[in-house]
């Protein structure tokens, strides 16, 4: 059985109905915010957006960024985990062939901003730890379709060394 | 109609009504998105900027100036051309021409000291039903039209209670001329209170106000425009046109708060010093400053309950106005009539 909550009518009796006193109480509320935001500023919430800028909470998604290894190579063995886990299919990957016991890289790594839904599945799948979101950087809109896909070296540019296990073990 | 007069005339008018009303109304539009703003808890517009001045945004009426003097002045197909550029001056003018009358300082500082007084500011402040009306039909719009069929019936209404809640005002001051009701507000009550409009009619100034502001056509009155859902009288108008319509409308804020200062705030009356306004020099000075504090806080008082009560509904607006506003402007007569026949 559903709970039916009645809510009270105010009553409309006279006082109410002159709506005077209820301007009154009005003009009261109005007039207090601006006399104490003429004078103190305290209740304006507003920020200047451009030249400042509000710090992202800590655990924000921004744009991806690709980790490197100590000796500076990618840290991505192009298993495609990442673009499978995708909902948003964002991620193409061309794998290449290495020499050293990694056997795989990415030629071309990309990402492409207008698909991508910052769900950080990408990041979760990853077991590598070479893919990240947590750049801080935000999605900037672009003039162009090419712009919004960015390649290797941009996600690089973006990335720094992590020295997590290659493989993503358990310790 | 010596040279004199005609030069102290025109320097009245430039000096009242193009420098202080004028310029008022350009700032009353940087002082309603400011308040506003401050009201809500944000800091309202800030960005026009001249070599790096931004002065709280006091450059902003100067860029929308800017803005509607080089937009294109677009014309609706099928409009009544001549009307349709007719309208905005038949709404601007009517509202300039009712400062002629007010008394803004003693003696001789009135543009025009008619006998009529309040009857010409009624007169004339009717004629701003023709620039919502015009306006509303030349543009060949139904919109337009249906905003232009609300304002009329709005204005129409109004009127009728506003002229009613004078009539208080006028039988105890004995007169229609706006000088000689200033003057006769220099009157103490039992020796010390100043008889005021305010304080011989409360009931009286309240009405008005309410009337005058429905008059006006701004919030809480507003559907004849109503910018942001059912759009008004000149949804057609740009540029130009648009701009004139806005600027009649804070010209007659002021208008309402200047009539409004005049007969129920004493004018130019600063209490218990020189109630006949002959003692010239500074105190001459203070008192004209008076009128303009006067003016400046009713036209903050109108913005304030702008910014605080929601808009009618139609039916609303129209039952308040024959229902409540014009019974109570009747009754308000009736005892002021009583009163009057009792005590004098």
């Amino acid at each position: 059985m559903v709970k039916v909550k009645v809510v009270e009518r105010p009553p409309a009796d006279l006082v109410v109905q002159s709506w005077l006193p209820e301007l009154w109480k009005g003009m009261k509320v109005s007039g207090r915010h601006f006399f104490v935001n003429l004078l103190t500023q305290k209740g304006i919430v507003t920020s200047q957006y451009p030249e400042v800028k509000r710090a992202y909470p800590p655990r924000f998604r921004g744009k991806h960024r690709l980790m490197r290894r100590e000796d500076g190579s990618v840290r991505c063995v192009a298993c495609f985990m990442c673009s499978t886990a995708c909902p948003a299919d964002c991620i193409r990957i061309v794998a290449g062939q290495r020499d050293d016991e990694n056997e795989k890289f990415p030629v071309t790594f990309e990402v492409d901003f207008i698909k991508c839904v910052f769900c950080g599945m990408c990041e979760e799948a990853c077991p590598c730890d070479a893919i990240r979101l947590d750049s801080g950087v935000h999605r900037a809109p672009a003039y162009t379709r090419k712009e919004e896909l960015n390649g290797k070296e941009d996600l690089l540019s973006l990335g720094s060394l992590s020295v997590a296990r290659q493989g993503g073990e358990y310790k | 109609m010596t040279l004199t007069f005609v030069l102290l005339t025109l320097a009245k008018i430039l000096g009242f009504i193009l420098v202080f009303c004028v310029i008022l109304a350009a700032i009353l539009t940087w002082v309603e998105r400011k308040m506003s703003s401050i009201i809500q808890d944000r800091i309202g517009p800030n960005r026009a900027e001249i070599l790096g001045f931004r002065a709280f945004g006091l450059f902003h009426p100067i860029a929308d100036m800017i803005k509607s003097f080089t937009k294109e002045e677009f014309v609706p197909a099928g409009a009544n051309k001549t009307l349709f550029f007719l309208a905005p001056a038949f709404a601007l003018v009517p509202t300039l021409c009712a400062f002629a009358v007010v008394p803004f300082g003693p003696g001789d500082l009135v543009i025009s000291n008619l006998d009529s007084g309040m009857l010409f500011v009624f007169a004339i402040m009717g004629f701003g039903i023709y620039g919502v009306t015009l306006g509303g039909w030349a543009s060949n719009s139904n919109f337009a039209m249906l905003g232009a069929l609300r304002g009329a019936a709005q204005m129409v209404s109004y009127e009728v209670s506003m002229g009613l809640n004078v009539v208080g005002i006028f039988a105890v001051f004995g007169s229609v001329s706006l000088t000689h009701i200033v003057g006769a507000q220099g009157h103490l009550l039992w020796g010390w209170l100043p008889m005021w409009g305010i304080v011989v009619q409360p009931l009286g100034f309240v009405l008005f106000l309410v009337a005058a502001m429905a008059e006006n056509k701004r919030a809480p009155f507003d559907l004849p425009e109503g910018e942001s859902e059912i759009i008004g009288y000149f949804v057609e108008y740009s540029a130009m046109g648009f701009a004139t319509f806005m600027l009649s409308e804070f010209l007659e804020v002021i208008v309402i708060a200047c009539i409004a200062a005049t007969l129920f705030f004493g004018g130019w009356q600063i209490p218990w010093l020189d109630p006949t306004g002959t003692a010239g020099g500074w105190i001459t000075v203070a008192q004209v400053a008076f009128f303009a504090f006067k003016v400046l806080f009713l036209c903050w008082f109108q913005m304030l309950i702008r910014w605080t009560v929601p808009r009618f509904r139609y039916d609303q607006v129209m039952s308040l106005g024959w229902k409540v506003l014009l019974p109570l402007s009747l009754a308000n007569i009736l005892a002021t009539a009583v009163v009057l026949a009792l005590v004098v």
